[in-house]
């Protein structure tokens, strides 16, 4: 079977105003609090676009390498519905504001990160439109609750051809767009709080027929959950088919609890939108730097070129520079990028380190981000400060401890109360010994002591972090060794 | 109340503006902050509108004084201000002398059931300024809306072109037709009052941006200049010969005073009324989506399901004519009939459009044709015939001026043989509302169109009437 997945992402566009109206945009706010007398649809008011929200689509059409349309219109769509106050949503049907891009992704192969593959899925279009409003159903009061704070709020509908496959291609498609909307700033993408909305648009058939019917499934709250969902509901589907059965051409639900899809309820068959061109806003024109009239108020004018120059390093690009300058490995570049603020602190530490970043990745990925996970927190709520980390690093690399001492520590600035490295390192006596000499005594000390703690030691050299071990310097551990394992073969009855 | 604080500000010595003082009615599908504003609709009966249109706006900065909410057609639908919820409104000229001389001696039960209509849809404001309640007033002017009364009350009516005053606050028919519409009792009056409203609205994105200048109207005395176009498509079946006649009356007067008056041809005019209805029902299917209950206006106490409640709200809240045009307009925008009607009939709007600029373009300033097919009916013969046929019959002059979004003005001419008003249109090029209101200037001047003599008023007269002409236009 080939299976056959396209998305289409809702996202909120990050602005102080509504796409049509002044009124503020703001998550969880007081219920009808941020209502202007448009979002309500008193009778008279009319839109006026607000023009921050085209510059975030323009943003984000040109980091996915659309044709961003010079002129693009917009349409009424109607229904009717409780938490659409005017009957209709304004959207761009007809000609949207950027068509025909690309976006390009990774995945690992296998789950091993150190075989990554690019892949790539066509933008069919990004459009601007309104959100609706909130309704809340309370059955037991035979009641529904709508608010409105949300009406109007400017979104980016970006249309994903069907050209991904699995639910993993769509999870890291989606992830990879929600990088680049934060590092525009057109949407802080975030799903948790309804910044980005991702239906699912899936169908099965064997290769050579024609494609299948296919099905939408919504109400998907987070990316793992997309993955999940796609993948049942292919596998669903190609069990309906094995059985005999036919798939519906329906809309479906994620029940993240269940881990399946169910038909949503009650969407009485299909609607006509009955689309109309929406009269009170005119054509949208946008200019670049060649037909940029040369009286017009840059004021009431977006110009795509200016655009253009100024859009910030995209996910992608930042990572190969990450590789090229720190001489990391890609996979570690998508780490650092996937975590928020990560890329920064570890850029951060290479600065205030002579170690090289070769090395501090490792500490970076392995034992800081380890922590983050264990204890759930953000990079930005992370105790150890990239300094901290960075003095930290600063004495391994000067050999004033070794590495296993340097663990050590870590795990106690984790605590976070307030010690500097330094400190850590003294109140526990982790300083290095570089002394030949002084080594010499404490072995001749040890080898005149007792047995049974020599040979402990000796195990425990190996198999443990030994105070000891810890604090010798990493050149002067064979001397030890060999001091011991004299001391070993004199204590043991045989050459143990 | 208004008048006082304004008389007030007066009285220190600074007028607020060129407006202050001055009562003026407002059509009620102007929005009004803290007046009911109910578009003759039960669906927004107790509505208090918490914001001002900006023309409304507007004429208060000026210092105008809003005498109150003039009665019309339920949502402007209709031709005769007949179909709003607080009933139909009489034409003031069925209580005229010039009338009750004309008419045949009747008992007092038939006279008060012989009044006539006042046109529509803006009836009410016609009749306001036509009864000398107040100096100008508001009104709408879609398909004919504003020029229509105008005529059948004996006033100006203006319709500006579309684009030059703020729609903001004005509770839209069709959003891609609507015009605040303007009227007075003479054509300067109209000149100001056109030069305080017009201009860009940010709230509004169909306003042009181009600054606008008031002006005040030049006396023209000389029009040899001009060249008036005479549109022999509005020779319309059903013009009453009344009307033809002063329409041809009217041209000679011109070609007597020196001016170039030449027939043109503007042939897709008898397409416009079909456009018109499926373009319009488009529209307020659309805009009339919102009405439903939840936020505000009427909603009714169907409790059984958000749909049945909607259903219901809707049902109570509209009148007939309403309803009908919604759905004629979902049936035209449905999926499999949308290339077939409404973009069919945006082409032909295009088409119509088209005419007007070729005319213009050949040299023609103006237009002259008839803004009725005759003068009022009678209430009672009036809704005889139903809405719709009455609006495309009565929309037929007036409705292409909205469909190009050209300016056009009616100037009542003269009585008819009921002593009623008729009067004639005037349609100028875009935003050229100067050299439009000039000639129409001109020819009010010329005709000198009597003043209408109410016994009610004429009993408080204080030399009102002093200056009225005795030889008149027909």
């Amino acid at each position: 079977y080939l299976r056959i997945v396209g998305l289409e992402i809702h996202a909120q566009i990050s602005s102080n105003s509504k796409l049509f109206s002044g009124s503020q945009v703001q998550f969880a706010a007081p219920p009808n609090s941020l209502v202007s007398f448009f979002d309500a649809s008193l009778p008279g008011t009319l839109p006026v676009l607000n023009r921050r929200c085209v510059e975030a689509a323009v943003m984000t059409g040109l980091a996915l390498n659309c044709s961003i349309n010079k002129k693009s219109l917009f349409d009424r769509k109607h229904y009717f519905y409780a938490d659409l106050p005017a009957g209709y949503q304004i959207t761009q049907q007809r000609v949207p504001i950027a068509v025909n891009g690309s976006l390009s992704y990774s995945l690992c192969i296998d789950n091993k990160m150190s075989q990554m593959v690019t892949k790539t899925v066509r933008i069919k279009q990004i459009q601007l439109e309104q959100d609706s409003g909130k309704s809340l159903h309370d059955d037991t009061r035979c009641q529904t609750l709508v608010d409105l704070n949300r009406a109007g709020v400017g979104l980016m509908e970006v249309v994903m051809e069907p050209d991904m496959c699995c639910g993993e291609e769509a999870a890291a498609a989606v992830r990879e767009l929600q990088l680049i909307l934060q590092t525009l700033g057109s949407s802080q993408a975030v799903m948790a709080e309804g910044q980005l909305r991702v239906d699912a648009n899936v169908s099965v058939h064997h290769p050579g027929e024609p494609y299948g019917v296919r099905t939408e499934v919504k109400n998907i709250n987070s990316i793992r959950f997309l993955a999940k969902a796609v993948d049942y509901e292919i596998q669903r589907q190609i069990e309906e088919l094995e059985n005999g059965g036919t798939i519906l051409n329906e809309t479906r639900a994620f029940d993240s609890k269940l881990g399946c899809t169910v038909p949503m309820r009650d969407k009485e068959g299909k609607q006509d939108y009955r689309f109309m061109p929406e009269p009170n806003l005119p054509p949208l024109i946008l200019y670049d730097t060649k037909s940029l009239p040369a009286n017009m108020n840059h004021q009431q004018v977006i110009n795509i070129d200016w655009i253009q120059e100024r859009l910030p390093d995209l996910p992608s690009v930042k990572r190969e520079k990450l590789v090229e300058q720190y001489g990391i490995l890609p996979e570690h570049s998508f780490t650092l990028l996937n975590e928020d603020g990560l890329a920064e602190f570890f850029e951060s530490v290479v600065k205030q380190t002579q170690m090289k970043p070769k090395k501090v990745i490792g500490w970076i990925l392995n034992d800081l981000l380890s922590y983050l996970k264990q204890h759930s927190l953000t990079v930005k709520e992370s105790p150890v400060s990239s300094i901290l980390l960075a003095d930290l690093l600063n004495l391994l690399e000067k050999k004033e401890i070794s590495s296993t001492a340097a663990k050590r520590v870590l795990a106690e600035l984790w605590k976070g109360e307030g010690k500097t490295p330094l400190e850590i390192v003294k109140e526990q006596k982790l300083e290095l010994l570089q002394d030949q000499k002084e080594l010499e005594q404490i072995c001749q000390a040890v080898i005149d002591g007792q047995e049974n703690e020599v040979i402990m030691m000796v195990l425990g050299t190996f198999c443990t972090v030994s105070p000891v071990a810890a604090a010798v310097a990493p050149q002067l551990l064979p001397t030890l060794l060999f001091c011991w394992a004299v001391a070993a073969a004199q204590m043991l009855p045989c050459g143990g | 109340m208004q008048g006082s604080f304004t008389g007030l500000q007066t009285g220190i010595g600074q007028p607020l503006g060129i407006l202050d003082g001055i009562p003026i009615a407002v059509k009620d599908n102007f929005n009004t902050a803290g007046i009911e504003t109910t578009c003759a609709s039960n669906m927004l009966k107790g509505y208090i509108s918490p914001y001002n249109a900006t023309v409304v706006q507007k004429l208060l900065d000026h210092g105008a004084v809003l005498l109150g909410k003039t009665n019309l057609d339920e949502f402007a639908m209709g031709s005769g201000s007949t179909d709003g919820v607080f009933g139909p409104v009489r034409n003031p000229w069925s209580y005229s002398k010039q009338y009750k001389e004309k008419s045949v001696p009747k008992s007092h039960s038939e006279e008060e059931s012989d009044w006539v209509i006042t046109g529509g849809s803006s009836g009410g404001s016609a009749a306001a300024v036509s009864s000398f309640t107040c100096f100008a007033a508001l009104g709408s002017d879609t398909g004919g809306s504003t020029r229509n009364p105008a005529a059948h009350c004996g006033v100006v009516g203006l319709k500006p072109t579309y684009g030059l005053i703020s729609r903001h606050g004005l509770i839209p028919l069709v959003n891609s037709m609507d015009v605040p519409g303007i009227l007075t009792r003479c054509v300067d009056d109209a000149a100001v009052l056109l030069g305080s409203l017009a201009g860009h609205d940010p709230k509004d994105s169909t306003t042009i941006q181009d600054d606008f200048k008031p002006f005040e109207l030049p006396n023209l005395t000389d029009v040899s200049k001009l060249s008036i176009g005479i549109p022999k498509e509005y020779h319309a079946p059903g013009l009453s010969s009344e009307i033809l006649a002063l329409w041809s009356k009217a041209a000679d007067l011109f070609k007597n005073a020196g001016a170039k008056v030449v027939e043109v041809s503007l042939p897709h005019t008898r397409y416009s009324i079909v456009c018109y209805h499926v373009l319009c029902t488009a529209e307020v299917a659309s805009n009339m989506a919102r009405f439903d209950g939840l936020e505000y206006g009427h909603r009714s106490d169907m409790k059984d399901s958000t749909e049945s409640m909607y259903a219901a709200t809707r049902r109570e809240g509209f009148n007939d004519v309403v309803r009908g045009r919604i759905l004629s307009g979902n049936y035209f925008l449905l999926k499999q009939n949308y290339e077939k009607y409404f973009v069919k009939a945006q082409k032909v709007r295009r088409l119509i459009a088209n005419d007007f600029v070729k005319v213009f373009r050949s040299g023609v300033d103006v237009l002259l044709t008839p803004t009725t097919l005759s003068d009022a009916a009678p209430y009672t013969e009036f809704i005889q015939e139903d809405n719709r046929t009455r609006s495309a019959q009565d929309d037929i002059l007036t409705q292409a001026a909205n469909m190009a979004g050209l300016p056009a003005i009616n100037v009542p001419t003269a009585l008819s043989e009921r002593g009623l008003p008729v009067g004639l249109q005037f349609i100028g090029r875009s935003f050229q509302e100067k050299q439009l209101l000039t000639v129409a200037k001109w020819f009010e001047k010329q005709v000198q169109f009597p003043v209408i003599e109410l016994e009610e008023v004429k009993r408080h007269d204080n030399g009102v009437f002093q200056h009225q002409k005795s030889a008149s236009f027909s």
